[in-house]
């Protein structure tokens, strides 16, 4: 617990160019240089920092958090293999393919990134990593980009543990034929469900019940991805040869990402605003 | 209307013009326009007209004969309904880039509306399917599928208002809510529509529909988009109404009736209408001493009703 300042305090000033963790406490109070002048300079740049720089560093909190503390992925992935344990035991197979393959990754994927997302902003509500921002002459969006593309890390980490896992313990056929196209759509899935769920968690997570309201909204809006990706894994993980072209559905997945990025980077800012 | 600029309650125009009577103050915009008894009758008239129009005028149709007369109030309605989401959405951002509390209310009015309205089409829906298909719930059929994931999703939005409490932030984030809730409204449409085979009935897209039918069709759309916007009216007259009832309770029992508030609804006028209707000592506290304990009673005659602008 003690530890968390800390890392509030070595996340944000890198921000600024000349970030010194140290300075901030003698920041308004007195002169903090010689004449009190030249100290201010540097601190307070004319030009706020652009906003790929502003990304970087949120985004290198975010890791640094979740290095130091392994809130979000190691219970992520202990989920989906729990998962995968009760899926063999209500359905009674020890191996499925096709459509019923796609669709227990899919539903396990899903269900899983849906406890990262809970977990998403819940540190910056508690513990004033919202204000921070806001205090910073930065733009907003940064966020946006920064969580989004952190939910997307963790992610694909998932990943790598859930779909051996799901190859070895349910799957029928062999995961190796099927691993390249796999990827593909698995990271167009990934990069729909972070920005999706990154924007609603970001809606849920000023409200009291936030638990309940996330997934809620949540899964309504990825009920077109789960279409997509499911209906492009099928053939993908059956055991005959692959024939259909999926092409039709990343076109539908990536169309669906690209239109809510734009429309979550659109009214992000609302959310953010007190 | 013309109360998104009210000013907080016991403020120092209070003694204005005290000797106004009761009537002279009564704001004319109070029940939210004269139109609505005639927009009433136009709509009670028009869904007449439809429905007679569907059940003697249209021609049976061939395959499905009787049972297809359910098109001429399923189709129309849910076109108003996915039309009221996406103008909720678009109300939605008129407060965002406004900041009028009205314009929450018309966004929230909009999407309750068409809840209410796509309840009715999934039930018209199923019953629909259930005669021309024998079930009545038919997985294979995009536009009822889409459909209820619109409504399963548009179902979180009062929970979601529900469970913010400070009022701005509510509408804040339920405009938020109500703009991309209105994007994806076709987006999903498609998205499901690629998913599965053509199933139902595309009346409109064959383009082939019969004179009569396609009259009867028109007829019952305008029906129902002016029973939309009469409800619509409707609720936010009703919803006016009770907040000025409530701005009034509010005089009654003093200037600190407790704020405290636990709803979904929209506020209008920050800081007003907070007065808790069945607190009716609210204001007579330990801290109320007698002399703002005299106020209410010339106020109720000069209250910010007075001030409305017409």
């Amino acid at each position: 617990m003690s530890v968390q300042p800390a890392r509030r305090l070595d996340g944000e000033p890198d921000n600024r160019p000349h970030g010194s963790p140290g300075e901030p406490h003698a920041g308004p109070g007195g002169p903090t240089g010689p004449g009190g002048e030249p100290a201010r300079g540097p601190r307070h740049p004319k030009t706020p920092p652009r906003l790929p720089a502003v990304v970087m560093a949120l985004l290198r909190k975010e890791l640094l958090v979740e290095l130091r503390t392994l809130e979000s992925v190691p219970g992520m992935a202990l989920f989906s293999l729990s998962t995968f344990v009760v899926f063999h035991f209500a359905l009674n197979r020890s191996s499925v393919e096709g459509d019923l393959a796609a669709g227990i990754l899919l539903v396990t994927l899903l269900f899983a990134g849906m406890l990262g997302i809970n977990r998403l902003f819940v540190a910056d509500e508690e513990q004033g990593g919202f204000d921070a921002l806001l205090l910073a002459p930065v733009d907003r969006s940064a966020m946006l980009i920064a969580k989004a593309a952190a939910m997307t890390i963790y992610l694909v980490v998932l990943e790598i543990v859930a779909v051996p896992a799901f190859g070895l313990l349910l799957l029928g056929s062999s995961l190796g034929n099927a691993l390249p196209d796999l990827i593909g759509v698995l990271a167009l899935v990934d990069v729909g469900l972070a920005v999706i769920g990154t924007f609603v968690a970001a809606l849920a997570v000023k409200t009291r019940a936030r638990d309940l309201i996330g997934p809620l909204i949540a899964l309504p809006l990825l009920v077109p991805i789960a279409i997509g990706a499911s209906r492009a894994c099928a053939p993908l993980l059956s055991s005959g040869p692959h024939t259909g072209s999926g092409v039709r559905w990343l076109l539908l997945i990536g169309l669906y990402d690209l239109v809510f990025g734009l429309i979550a980077y659109a009214v992000f800012d609302f959310l953010l605003e007190d | 209307m013309s109360t998104g600029s009210r000013q907080p309650a016991g403020s120092t125009e209070i003694r204005r013009g005290a000797d106004q009577s009761p009537r002279q103050t009564q704001p004319r915009g109070a029940l939210y326009g004269g139109s609505l008894r005639t927009l009433s009758i136009a709509s009670v008239v028009m869904v007449g007209l439809a429905l007679g129009m569907a059940f003697f005028y249209a021609p049976e149709e061939a395959t499905e004969g009787f049972l297809q007369r359910i098109f001429y109030l399923h189709v129309p309605l849910a076109i108003v309904c996915l039309s009221g989401f996406v103008a909720a959405g678009a109300m939605a951002i008129m407060h965002l880039r406004t900041r009028e509390a009205r314009w929450d209310l018309r966004s929230y009015v909009a999407i309750h509306m068409s809840l209410i309205f796509g309840v009715g089409v999934l039930i018209c829906g199923s019953i629909w399917a259930k005669g021309s298909w024998g079930h009545w719930w038919v997985w294979s059929e995009p536009t009822l599928v889409s459909f209820l994931i619109v409504i399963l999703l548009y179902a979180t939005y009062q929970p979601l208002r529900f469970s913010i409490e400070d009022p701005e932030r509510q509408a804040r984030y339920a405009s938020v809510f109500a703009i991309t809730a209105g994007a994806f409204v076709p987006l999903n449409f498609i998205a499901v529509r690629l998913s599965t085979a053509y199933l139902h009935p595309r009346v409109l897209g064959t383009g082939k529909l019969p004179g009569p039918m396609a009259l009867t069709f028109v007829i019952s759309l305008i029906a129902f988009a002016l029973l939309y916007v009469t409800l619509w009216r409707f609720e936010m007259t009703a919803k006016h109404a009770r907040w000025q009832l409530k701005a009034l309770r509010r005089r009654l029992s003093g200037e600190d009736a407790p704020a405290r508030r636990r709803s979904a609804e929209p506020e209008l006028g920050a800081g007003l209408g907070t007065g808790a209707p069945g607190v009716p000592g609210a204001g007579v506290g330990p801290g109320a001493d007698p002399a703002p304990g005299l106020r209410p009673e010339p106020a109720l005659t000069t209250n910010n009703l007075g001030r409305q602008a017409p």
